[in-house]
């Protein structure tokens, strides 16, 4: 085995490393074969600086026409698999073309880069950013390594944060009024509002409360939305009479929500609804759809 | 899904229990490796059984304390935090986050007991925020079981006075806040079950509704144990609230039973005083709600309290109890058009069981009562209820009962007025309930206008009331009910001779208008009763002097002959008889020649023209010589006269025997054994002659008529009168006499046509062994009798 490893595997070991990677926070993402490593978290305007040492398996030497450092923002549509969009790109070049004989290790540094996309891995779209290191070769393939990190970018608050508040119904069946405390949430908030009843003529069995997320990509003839319902919460179990009124407080942190994404380089959104789902006793829904916007909060 | 029957609810409750079961095996689990997220997600799992909807209440109860009985361990877990370490404002929050309702709430409560417990946030903050949170389940059933797990869990963490969870300001506030509005959630809910489902199985609702009313009442008996709760507080707050969603809920059952669990629960004093409050809200109470019991009972527990101590009294007083409770039962009435007869009655019963445990001086009241009952009553046509008629005796029989004397029951001016309503037949019964508890009480009316009062009272019994149906009276019931006033008539009675003959005159202006049927019941009293008074004066005639005097023997006695006349309408002729004699006796006693000569002759004229029947006549006869007998107030012509009738009547009587003896027994006449009586020996022999000249002939009647001469006693019977007059010393009366009258005994026994007879035989041996006894007793007699040869 020992010696097909040796025959197959590249000629040499890259790792990179990032200088403040002790401390740097780590999170869990899922790689494309199911698996979640931890990766590094980044954040826009963030010195993205480390080292790569390159180590040639049992005194091997490598020929090369360079060595280069990118790094790399890309969306991914998985209608187009294997095709990436890079919307950033940067690139340090980290050796001229020579041979290496022995480990060698290269400090590199992109400093404030702008990543103004959260990496996102939904249904049909992925963007993710990425360090890829490159030695360039005259015979046969480059030598390439990735090195995968997760960007989040935080808000401070939302100076005007406006309650959602709402009069619905069907004529002479049902009338409702819902209020929710905010139009946007961050991602740890929690959903309080109520239903106020002001006319019930059918019976209703029980009612929910849905957040659903739509993730639209494409463009145009092409565009698919994709919508997902991550929550399905019960708020009242039973038929109201008119006057009741139904509290409503919904943890979000328990579900898996990412910030609101829109319009990211033209190519998809992600938006968040919350679903007021009434049910009779027929089982015939009765629901109204209200945007929220999810963002994520400056951790204080 | 309803009609499938007990049988698949059953199942279903065994497949809940079963359910629990098995998740509660999971959750123990978890519990014992101190794994919070698998407890709870199997606590939530287990409680998500709750949420059927194929369960009846009782059923669900059941599957309610299983539950209940592992939440209790789920929250020893909880409160200790170094077994999950979480704390316990995170644990609020994470088992919020459960996606069903039913189970996050009750998860929720679990945790909030443990919330506060811990002291971590104000109790009061928790509780508000539980019993928001709960209007998250509007189902009723499961609310209400859901509330009622708040409710306990709850119990002993409330902010009350004392309590360690007491807060700074305003406290008992938040407490009672917290209660009154579980209860009204809880109310609401129990309220809406009703509506639930078809309106065919109202009555099986209905029943499945009592089965969870303690739940929605357990909330009143928190608020009434909460310390805090003072008169001010349960005035300004606890009880406007209470009541506010008492009348709002407009639903009958909730409403009955809360207002009676209002009463139960909370001190007698506090109803006292807040009397206007809880009696205001009466009248808004849907009209098929069953006031009358939530007032009698609440009037029973005054009541109650009032005989409790005499210090409470002043409170009544003060608060004008009787008052509040007479406008708010008036109020009732007028607001509830459909209320029958029959409630409005008890309402008045209660009011008046009241009044007389409360004020049992106020007898204004007691006749406010009656007469407002009596308003009522003549509004309504007539009593047909049974039930209302029952109760109308009852409100008329508790004054009675109370003050165990028919005199303060006079008093009332209503009382005869409410009476009046009744049908004849229950009036009746009512005047025995009167007749009885004045016998029993051995009451003494004792003054005309109370007899008057009174009688107009019994009327029922008195005379034949209008429309009565005459057929259907029962002969032993009217036997029984006239002889009751009879004995009534002996009740009434004064020591004043003035006051008593008007007591005897409106005694008689009743009775006489009794019609034949009662007269023979009614006039013996009456007349004895006169007599009595008669027999009264007479002792102390002497000291009575002046014309102005009313009541005298003679008036009295011209009143009795009009008393006794009025017999002749029944007729009844010889109980008129006995009375003429009974009077006679006493106007002898009186010294009122006339008027006993007066009376004799009606008894005479009576025996002529009345009495045919020839034993009537003996008796009659026998009645009038012995009468006649003990006069001493005739004159001799007088006397001779009324003796002559009397003897005349004794010897044309139709059997020859009871000639016999009649005529034996007016030899008495000529005789009376007294000092200066009359003793005329002559003529008591003649009558004994007479009367042995009958028993021959009685004898040859018998031997011609039957072939055998009839027993010997008529001639042992007339030896024993001679006997007596010989003892008595009339010389007409010989020992030879006698003599030959045994002979003639002894001579007829022997004879032939004789029929044995033993009576006879030893009456005569009797009789001879008298003589015998006399003769050896010695003495004056012994010798007397030592002249009679046997």
């Amino acid at each position: 085995m020992n010696f097909l490893i040796g025959a197959f595997k590249p000629a040499c070991n890259i790792s990179i490393t990032f200088s403040d990677g002790k401390t740097r926070k780590q999170v869990p993402m899922k790689k494309e074969n199911g698996q979640t490593v931890m990766v590094p978290l980044f954040q826009s305007q963030e010195n993205i600086a480390g080292k790569i040492s390159i180590e040639p398996f049992q005194g091997k030497k490598i020929e090369h026409n360079g060595v280069k450092v990118e790094l790399l923002g890309q969306i991914e549509m998985f209608f187009d698999r294997g095709n990436f969009y890079d919307f950033t790109s940067l690139v340090r070049e980290l050796d001229v073309p020579g041979e290496i004989y022995e480990r060698k290790t290269y400090p590199f540094e992109f400093s404030t880069v702008e990543m103004p996309y959260e990496s996102y891995n939904g249904v049909n779209v992925r963007l993710r950013y990425v360090l890829k290191v490159t030695i360039s070769r005259n015979y046969g393939a480059n030598i390439m390594e990735y090195q995968d990190f997760v960007v989040r970018n935080y808000s401070p608050p939302p100076s005007i944060n406006n309650s959602i508040k709402m009069e619905v119904g069907i004529e002479d069946c049902l009338h409702i009024e819902f209020e929710y405390n905010k139009s946007k949430y961050h991602l740890k908030d929690v959903i309080i509002g109520k239903i106020y009843f002001l006319l019930v003529r059918i019976k209703i069995k029980n009612m929910d409360l849905e957040i659903r997320r739509r993730e639209s990509t494409g463009s145009g003839a092409n565009t698919h939305v994709e919508t997902e319902t991550l929550a399905k919460f019960e708020l009242m179990d039973g038929a109201p009479v008119r006057g009741e009124s139904i509290p409503i407080r919904l943890f979000l942190s328990p579900y898996e929500l990412t910030p609101t994404h829109r319009n990211i380089n033209n190519k998809f959104s992600v938006k968040y609804y919350l679903n007021l789902v009434l049910v009779d006793e027929e089982d015939r829904r009765y629901f109204k759809q209200q945007e929220i916007t999810i963002y994520r909060l400056q951790e204080s | 899904m309803m009609l499938n029957g007990a049988e698949d609810e059953e199942k279903w409750l065994a497949e809940g229990i079963a359910g629990i079961q098995h998740n509660a095996f999971y959750m123990h689990q978890a519990l014992d490796s101190n794994n919070l997220r698998e407890a709870l997600k199997y606590s939530a799992l287990m409680l998500s059984e709750l949420r059927t909807s194929k369960l009846s209440p009782h059923k669900y109860y059941e599957l309610y304390m299983r539950a209940f009985d592992e939440l209790r361990k789920l929250e020893m877990f909880f409160k200790d935090e170094s077994k999950h370490g979480v704390s316990v404002v995170d644990l609020y929050e994470l088992v919020q986050h459960a996606g069903n309702i039913l189970p996050r709430l009750y998860l929720l409560c679990t945790v909030g007991s443990v919330y506060i417990k811990s002291k971590e946030a104000p109790a009061k903050e928790v509780l508000k925020d539980l019993v928001e949170m709960c209007r998250g389940v509007q189902h009723p059933i499961r609310g209400l079981f859901l509330r009622s797990y708040l409710a306990q869990i709850s119990r002993d963490k409330l902010p009350d006075i004392g309590s360690e969870f007491e807060g700074d300001a305003e406290t008992v506030m938040d407490a009672v806040e917290f209660v009154l509005q579980n209860f009204t959630e809880m109310n609401k809910l129990w309220v809406r079950l009703q509506h639930q489902g078809p309106g065919t199985v109202r009555e099986k609702r209905e029943k499945e509704r009592n089965e969870l009313r303690d739940l929605v009442g357990k909330n009143l008996h928190v608020l009434s144990q909460i310390e805090g709760v003072d008169l001010g507080m349960y005035k300004e707050t606890v009880l406007p609230r209470i009541l506010e969603q008492v009348v709002n809920c407009k639903d009958d059952l909730a409403q009955y039973y809360l207002m009676d669990c209002i009463i139960q629960v909370f001190p007698d004093e506090y109803h006292l005083q807040t009397l206007e409050t809880l009696l205001g809200a009466c009248p808004q109470l849907q009209p098929t709600v069953d006031i009358k019991t939530v007032l009698s009972r609440l009037m029973d527990r005054l009541s109650n309290y009032a005989a409790s101590s005499p210090d409470v009294l002043p409170e009544f007083l003060q608060v004008e109890a009787f008052a509040k409770l007479s406008k708010a039962i008036g109020k009732v009435i007028e607001a509830q058009i459909d209320m029958p007869a029959v409630g409005a009655i008890t309402l008045y019963v209660s009011l008046l069981t009241f009044t007389l445990r409360v004020h049992p001086d106020r007898l204004d009241y007691v006749d406010q009562v009656l007469g407002a009952c009596d308003k009522k009553l003549s509004t309504i046509p007539k009593l047909g209820d049974s039930r209302a008629t029952k109760q109308v005796v009852a409100l008329l029989s508790a004054p009675l009962e109370k003050y165990n004397d028919i005199v303060t029951a006079l008093r009332l001016s209503n009382y005869p007025r409410v009476m009046d309503h009744l049908d004849n037949g229950t009036n009746k019964v009512m005047a025995m309930v009167i007749i009885q508890s004045i016998m029993k009480n051995n009451s003494c009316i004792s003054t005309a206008d109370k007899v008057e009062v009174l009688f107009e009272l019994l009327k029922g019994l008195i005379k034949d009331m209008d429309g009565a149906d005459v057929y259907e009276l029962d002969e032993e019931d009217f036997k029984e009910e006239q002889n009751s006033v009879a004995r009534l008539i002996h009740m009434l009675y004064n020591d004043e001779p003035e006051e008593m003959l008007k007591i005897i005159c409106t005694v008689r202006k009743h009775t006489m208008a009794g019609g034949p049927k009662r007269l023979p019941y009614t006039v013996p009293s009456l007349a004895f009763s006169a007599l009595r008074l008669v027999r009264r004066l007479q002792g102390q005639e002497g000291d009575i002097i002046g014309e102005e005097v009313p009541a005298t023997p003679k008036k009295i006695f011209q009143l009795l002959t009009q008393i006794i006349e009025s017999l002749s309408i029944v007729p009844a002729p010889e109980l008129a008889l006995r009375l003429y004699l009974q009077c006679a006796e006493a106007a002898n006693d009186c010294d009122l020649e006339h008027v006993a000569y007066e009376f004799f002759t009606q008894a005479f004229v009576l025996y002529e023209e009345e009495i045919a029947d020839s034993k009537s006549q003996v008796t009659a006869i026998h009645l009038i010589i012995g009468t006649l007998q003990r006069m001493s107030v005739f004159g001799v012509e007088n006397r001779d006269t009324l003796t002559h009738k009397a003897t005349g009547y004794s010897a044309r009587l139709l059997k020859k025997p009871d000639q016999c003896r009649a005529v034996y027994a007016c030899s008495h006449l000529f005789w009376v054994d007294d000092q200066d009586g009359l003793k005329d020996g002559e003529r008591v022999l003649l009558c004994l002659k007479r009367a042995l000249r009958i028993a021959n002939a009685a004898q040859q009647m018998a031997n011609v008529a039957r072939g055998s001469s009839g027993p010997v006693t008529l001639f042992v019977e007339i030896l024993n009168k001679y006997l007596y007059f010989f003892e008595k010393g009339n010389p007409q009366i010989t020992s030879a006499a006698i003599q030959d009258l045994i002979e003639l005994i002894k001579t007829e026994m022997q004879s032939d046509s004789a029929t044995p007879d033993t009576a006879s035989d030893a009456f005569l041996a009797s009789t001879l062994r008298y003589i015998q006894f006399q003769k050896q007793k010695g003495g004056v007699m012994g010798e007397k009798f030592e002249s009679i040869k046997l």
